[in-house]
């Protein structure tokens, strides 16, 4: 599904992303982890099209490259990304950006806009899935959202557009122990065969409820080590130090 | 050599005055124009504003025109009472004023000669035509413009519509609105400024008395070519419990200044001045307003929008002065500037001098740039660049737009907002 070959990025010469590889596959769950710092956001970032940065290598979503296309063609081609910051929009609806968004993406699809009863119905049906109040879909995007609430909002959005790839940056930090398992069920929920999931998190209490099929350590701008749920567990343990060590003495 | 500008630039409108006018008013403005220069940036008054474009233009002394066809400057699906002017000239066939109860309407020509009392009484009872150079002008050369009088306790059924139209190769023409809406009267006034063909000065002055309990909504549509020009004089005085709204909303025009000049002479009065300007190419959109509390126990409350496209550049100056005697006055005032381009300019200035001590009072200007995160935010969920700007302005447009009350009004706007922006 994604396949990201030897990309580096960089803002005003200093490189961030430093030749990383990663293969995604339908129905995969991989978790992103790594120190402050090392270039997660800006790895979800580059995918999601963010043009802040000099890019080179290579990024195919089903086969075609996404590089060239602007974020909005991006999203329309099946990538989403789950803000570690989510934006305030003051002024602009929630309900009514969505609606544009869920048209504009079906206009790129060739499909007619959406009648109005059956997106009501599938606003209603997402919002139940991730118990989002009524009162916060109807407000201005993210505007004096709680933490918590702004995370759970981006899942909403998820469920809403229904991407082939969805890039979870830190969408646990912030939420309490019950909307962590409700965020965490959404996303399980929305999961199938001709999807898949990228979790950025810094902590294994995600993937407790997330279960992810390859653990990746994301490290100075690149994928230091790779491994199944248990390296999860060892981060845990023992921290990074000693993946680390033996990177630095190379 | 200025002295012959000056009087070149006058000659442009002695052949327009139609008729006779023996007013005090007009007798103290030719008096003050013998000595009034064009208004130049050495002044704070026009600091930013150059008035060269108005003041060496030469103007058609042509005033016949060929709009028969009006329909496109009407708000759509809105009932009103029409009045319109095509180059300054009363059009009776085009306007539709015959039903209108409880109240006088007629151009001021008209009033002049009919209403001789009320027109001694209030015409340039209020107007700047002392001081300031182009109200000077309007009050002698004036041709034509709308006389109202709203009678006591008349809620007036529905707006009434003066459109301002212009078709000629440099229009000149002066305005002249006096507006007088009794006690406990209510009233919507929509004044729409548009250019059917052609480039157009328009010298505009209004007066409105806005007396006890009475309620005035007032609406300035400026929507002409980006060849027009336009000064907008518009003097109000408040009495007591009164409330005066005016939205001024510019769409388009070359230059346009408008000078509101608010006196609230009365207990417990509420005034809102809202405004919105949308500026591209070298447009230069200059809005000045003074509000000045003289009474104790009011209220007013002023937001100006701009979005500023292109190279073009805007200007606000909002003075509140809150006298001694004016205690628990609330005052807010609020102009917040959207930059779209490197080239485009604001200069705002909200000013407060205060003169009481129990008044709450704040202020405030802004000017930035459309926030590129939240573009790029609202794009990675499917909407395209174009639309997300588009929704970033009109969000900021909104603050306004909430403001406007008659939702005909709201949704023409609304739409020629995301045209512009399309
Ligand atoms: N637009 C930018 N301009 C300058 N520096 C940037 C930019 N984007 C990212 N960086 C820098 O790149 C590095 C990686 O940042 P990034 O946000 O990707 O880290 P992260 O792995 O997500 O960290 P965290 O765990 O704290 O979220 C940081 O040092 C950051 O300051
Ligand atoms: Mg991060």
């Amino acid at each position: 599904m994604l396949s990201i070959k030897n990309l580096s990025a960089s803002v005003d010469g200093t490189e961030i992303l430093k030749g990383l590889n990663l293969e995604v596959n339908a129905g995969e769950v991989h978790a992103i982890m790594g120190p402050n710092g090392s270039g997660k956001s800006t790895l979800a970032s580059v995918v999601a099209g963010k043009d802040d940065y000099e890019v080179l290598g290579e990024i195919t979503l089903n086969g075609k490259d996404i590089l060239e296309l602007a974020p909005e063609e991006r999203a329309a081609e099946g990538v989403f990304l789950a803000f570690q910051y989510p934006v305030e929009i003051p002024g602009v609806s929630n309900v009514n950006f969505l609606k544009t968004a869920v048209n504009d993406i079906r206009a790129y699809k060739g499909l007619p806009p959406m009648v109005a009863k059956d997106f009501l119905k599938m606003l209603k049906e997402k919002q139940a899935l991730v118990e989002l109040d009524k009162k916060l879909s109807s407000r201005s995007v993210n505007e004096g959202f709680s933490g918590g609430e702004k995370k759970r909002n981006e899942i909403f959005q998820m469920a809403m557009l229904n991407p082939k790839l969805a890039i979870l940056d830190e969408t646990d930090s912030g939420l309490d122990i019950d909307a962590l398992r409700i965020v965490a069920n959404g996303v399980n929920k929305l999961k199938s065969l001709d999807n898949a999931t990228i979790v950025i998190t810094h902590y294994q209490r995600l993937l407790d409820y997330i279960i992810p099929d390859f653990v990746h350590v994301l490290y100075d701008g690149k994928i230091i080590k790779s491994g199944t749920k248990e390296l999860a567990l060892e981060l845990e343990e023992k921290g990074y130090d000693w993946l680390i060590k033996p990177e630095m003495a190379q | 050599m200025l002295e012959d500008k000056k009087q070149t630039f006058l000659a442009n409108f002695v052949a327009k005055t139609a008729d006779k006018d023996s007013s005090l008013a007009k007798q103290e403005a030719l008096k003050a124009l013998e000595n009034l220069e064009f208004p130049t940036t050495r002044e704070e008054y026009w600091k930013y504003t150059r008035v060269g474009k108005i003041t060496n233009a030469n103007y058609s002394q042509s005033p016949s025109f060929n709009v028969s066809d009006i329909s496109r400057y009407l708000v759509e699906g809105l009932e009103a009472y029409i009045v319109v002017f095509v180059n300054g000239f009363f059009s009776e066939e085009l306007s539709d004023i015959s039903k209108a109860k409880g109240i006088t309407i007629c151009p001021i020509a008209k009033a002049r000669k009919e209403y001789v009392d009320q027109f001694e009484q209030y015409f340039g009872g209020l107007s700047k035509h002392e001081s300031q150079f182009f109200s000077a002008v309007n009050t002698v050369y004036n041709t034509n413009g709308v006389y109202l009088n709203i009678q006591k306790n008349s809620l007036v059924d529905k707006p009434i519509h003066m459109i301002n139209l212009t078709d000629a190769e440099n229009a000149a023409y002066n305005p002249r609105n006096l507006f007088v809406v009794e006690e406990n009267a209510e009233v919507t006034i929509i004044n729409s400024y548009e250019t059917v063909s052609g480039s157009s000065f328009t010298n505009s002055t209004t007066e409105i008395y806005v007396k006890e309990g009475a309620n005035v909504d007032s609406y300035i549509l400026q929507n002409q070519s980006e060849t027009s020009n336009q000064v907008n004089e518009i003097d109000v005085v408040q009495k007591a419990n009164s409330t005066y709204t005016a939205n001024t909303v510019t769409l388009n025009g070359g230059l346009v200044r408008n000078n509101y000049n608010i006196e609230v002479k009365g207990q417990g009065c509420e005034t809102n001045l809202y405004g919105l300007y949308l500026t591209s190419g070298n447009q230069h959109i200059d809005n000045h307003t003074i509000v000045d509390h003289i009474e104790p126990n009011c209220e007013s409350n002023e937001v100006y929008i701009g979005v500023m496209d292109d190279a073009s550049t805007a200007v606000f100056n909002g003075k509140v002065f809150v006298r001694s005697e004016a205690q628990k006055t609330n005052a807010y005032q609020q102009n917040k500037n959207m930059l779209l381009t490197d080239n485009a300019s604001a200069y705002s200035k909200p000013e407060l001098e205060i003169y009481a001590d129990d008044v709450k009072c704040s202020h405030g200007s802004t000017t930035g740039q459309v926030d590129e995160e939240a573009i790029f935010y609202l794009q990675t969920r499917g909407v395209s660049e174009v639309s997300a700007r588009k929704m970033m302005i009109r969000a900021f447009a909104n603050e306004i737009l909430d403001n406007i009350k008659i939702d005909a009004l709201r949704d023409i706007l609304e739409s020629k907002i995301d045209e512009r922006f399309s």
